[in-house]
């Protein structure tokens, strides 16, 4: 389908095709097994400044916005979403920087981030505060001109490869959420320790890992924005990602269709390949019909998102929400399709059903953005009524 | 250091067929690629400016959709491109090939060095490199694996040999045609895409080179494709059974018929 990409867009999405295709399909299979950090392609999507897409071109970006990081993001997703995870938490890293961030803050960080020199990470999650998000209990204590940061923040993506940190924290424990700040943390200060490494079902070229804090103390000009503003950074930030969790779904449905399809033509049963079958044939028209209807989606809000509204979250929770659904769905068809075979590690689609998973679960589970979407609505119609 | 990276654009082999009447390859509706090798070739050249500074020329001789090779290398990092298209270079030969690639490179003028892929994976010859350092009159070295370095106008270069490799010193002006371990060529780049799209390249044809016209196209080519086939290879099959000592002796025996 046309999507009728300018040919900036599209040589976004050759480019990231490329790498896709020549770079990540080659090692993802041996990324997974061996839970390896990817950072040989990390290093050429670097080169070929992908990093910088969303990043404005005075900071050393290309100037472009959510839509064309989603493109960037959906065809490495297409590959392994374990690869796409890790380029795309760079964003959600920065994007507390892009956004709300001092100038000297971004010409100091962007940059860096925009050439892919340095990975970002965002750091959030604690082992009390999931879905919860104002559960959180890292503090930040001021102490003169520094603040001093105590806490675990767990499940952190991109941890320990990551240079550049962005980290919500109590600045005033008493105020709750509300007395959440955001602050930028470097690898290497002292008191900043990385725990232990995740080991997971899937995602697993992807570094998730505890970020942890014991008195480190970080200049008072880290404070991103204002104190007490950490908990809104934190929830745009969010808003602003979610489109890109979508595509990274439309991605992966997208591999998991393209394998399911080709094995139905090369599979033969009862003297036909399986495609001729009307049980299969169906399975794939959902699956291929499922999968646009979440590219639609994703391209649609995407481009609203960059049209600058005011508000976005009910919109940019439907676009992580429905194409990772779908994702899980589709994959686990792939599976179906392929058959016995489908659930060996001979094929992708074993790795891709693993991967599906995360997809419903990070960023906001489906149920929190089923919520959010719930919450909109009823914002919405009492406004109107 | 100045530096003309030669390429060629080739159809993607993986798809290609040969018409049994012209006995030429069939190019329409095949995907075209930048021949492989000439991608190590853009490679060397591209580390070499990184190293020593300079610029990159692209040169190619083709059909006008071989632009979109030379965008490809710019792409990739090349400062500049050159076409050079004409109806009159059609069915050049390899010899007829070099003669216009080196009107060429008189054209873009001062050079330090040319790189060339040790082959196209079309024609397969590996005679233009070669052919066009000969040309040039300019020392070449052929296979090279290895640039060590470049120094007071001249370089050390490694060839691959069957059995390990030499280490040559060239002077500068020279000429090398490289084999692909020598490097990993880079990917193309967001920012030099969009530079690429836009960038002139100048398109030169037999007047404009001042060609000979006898010396070019098929007038000028010494090749003639008479004919095209596979070559028959009968294969034997045969299982040889029995005790160890048994079979031993009698594969021993049919080795000797050989």
């Amino acid at each position: 389908m046309d999507y009728f990409l300018t040919d900036e867009q599209k040589m976004i999405v050759d480019l990231a095709r490329k790498i896709a295709e020549e770079k990540v399909v080659p090692v993802r299979a041996e990324l997974d097994e061996k839970e390896e950090f990817p950072w040989k392609i990390m290093e050429d999507l670097g080169k070929a400044d992908l990093f910088g897409i969303y990043i404005p071109e005075k900071y050393g970006g290309f100037g472009g916005g959510c839509f064309e990081n989603c493109l960037a993001v959906e065809q490495l997703g297409r590959a392994c979403i374990g690869v796409a995870t890790t380029f795309a938490a760079s964003g959600l890293g920065a994007f507390p920087i892009l956004f709300w961030g001092s100038e000297e803050q971004r010409q100091k960080y962007l940059p860096e981030i925009a050439s892919g020199r340095k990975l970002a990470a965002f750091g959030l999650t604690e082992a009390g505060a999931g879905s919860d998000a104002g559960g959180i209990r890292t503090t930040a204590t001021k102490d003169g001109d520094d603040y001093i940061l105590n806490g675990t923040k767990q499940w952190i993506t991109n941890g320990g490869e990551a240079e550049i940190y962005t980290i919500i924290a109590l600045t005033d424990r008493e105020k709750g959420a509300r007395g959440a700040s955001a602050f930028i943390v470097e690898k290497g200060e002292a008191g900043f320790s990385f725990g232990k490494k995740e080991r997971k079902m899937g995602l697993r070229a992807s570094s998730t890992r505890e970020l942890i804090f014991d008195h480190c103390r970080i200049p008072k000009d880290r404070l991103i924005g204002r104190e007490g503003m950490g908990f809104i950074v934190a929830m745009k930030t969010l808003d602003l990602a979610r489109p890109g969790i979508g595509a990274l779904s439309v991605g992966l449905s997208q591999g998991a269709l393209d394998a399911a399809v080709q094995y139905a033509k090369e599979r033969v049963q009862f003297g036909n390949p399986i495609i001729s079958f009307q049980a299969v044939q169906h399975m794939l028209a959902d699956m291929a019909t499922q999968t646009e209807a979440g590219r639609a989606l994703v391209y649609a809000v995407a481009r609203y998102i960059d049209s600058n509204p005011k508000d976005i979250r009910k919109v940019s929770a439907m676009a992580k929400l429905f194409p990772s659904d779908v994702a899980m769905q589709v994959t686990t068809d792939a599976v179906q399709v392929f058959g016995g075979y489908g659930y060996m590690k001979d094929y992708p689609v074993e790795k891709m059903m693993r991967d599906a998973k995360i997809l419903q679960i990070y960023e906001g589970t489906n149920q929190i953005q089923r919520s959010v979407i719930g919450q909109a609505l009823n914002k919405e119609y009492s406004r109107t009524k | 250091m100045n530096i003309i990276a030669c390429i060629k654009q080739v159809p993607n082999s993986a798809h290609v067929r040969i018409d049994p009447e012209t006995k030429a390859l069939v190019r329409e509706g095949v995907e075209s690629i930048v021949n492989p090798y000439d991608m190590h070739a853009l490679e060397a050249g591209l580390s070499l400016k990184e190293r020593y500074g300079g610029k990159v020329t692209v040169l190619t001789m083709g059909p006008p959709q071989a632009e979109a090779a030379l965008r490809e290398a710019l792409s990739c990092g090349a400062d500049e491109a050159v076409l050079l298209s004409d109806r009159a270079f059609a069915g050049s030969d390899t010899w007829a090939t070099t003669y216009i690639l080196s009107l060429g490179i008189e054209k873009i003028g001062h050079f330090d060095l040319i790189i060339c892929g040790k082959q196209a994976i079309d024609g397969d010859t590996a005679q233009v490199g070669p052919g066009l350092a000969e040309r040039l009159n300019i020392p070449y070295v052929t296979y090279v694996r290895r640039i060590e370095f470049v120094e007071n106008g001249a370089m050390r270069v490694q060839r691959l040999m069957d059995d390990g490799y030499d280490v040559l010193d060239l002077p500068l002006p020279a000429l090398l045609t490289v084999v692909k371990e020598i490097n990993e060529p880079r990917l193309p780049s967001l920012k030099a895409k969009i530079r690429a799209k836009n960038q002139q390249i100048p398109v030169y044809g037999a007047k404009e080179l001042g060609a000979d016209e006898k010396k070019i196209g098929l007038a000028g080519s010494f090749t003639e494709v008479t004919e095209i086939f596979a070559p028959k290879w009968d294969r034997k099959r045969l299982m040889i059974e029995g005790p160890v000592e048994k079979q031993v002796e009698v594969l021993l025996k049919n080795i000797k018929q050989i």
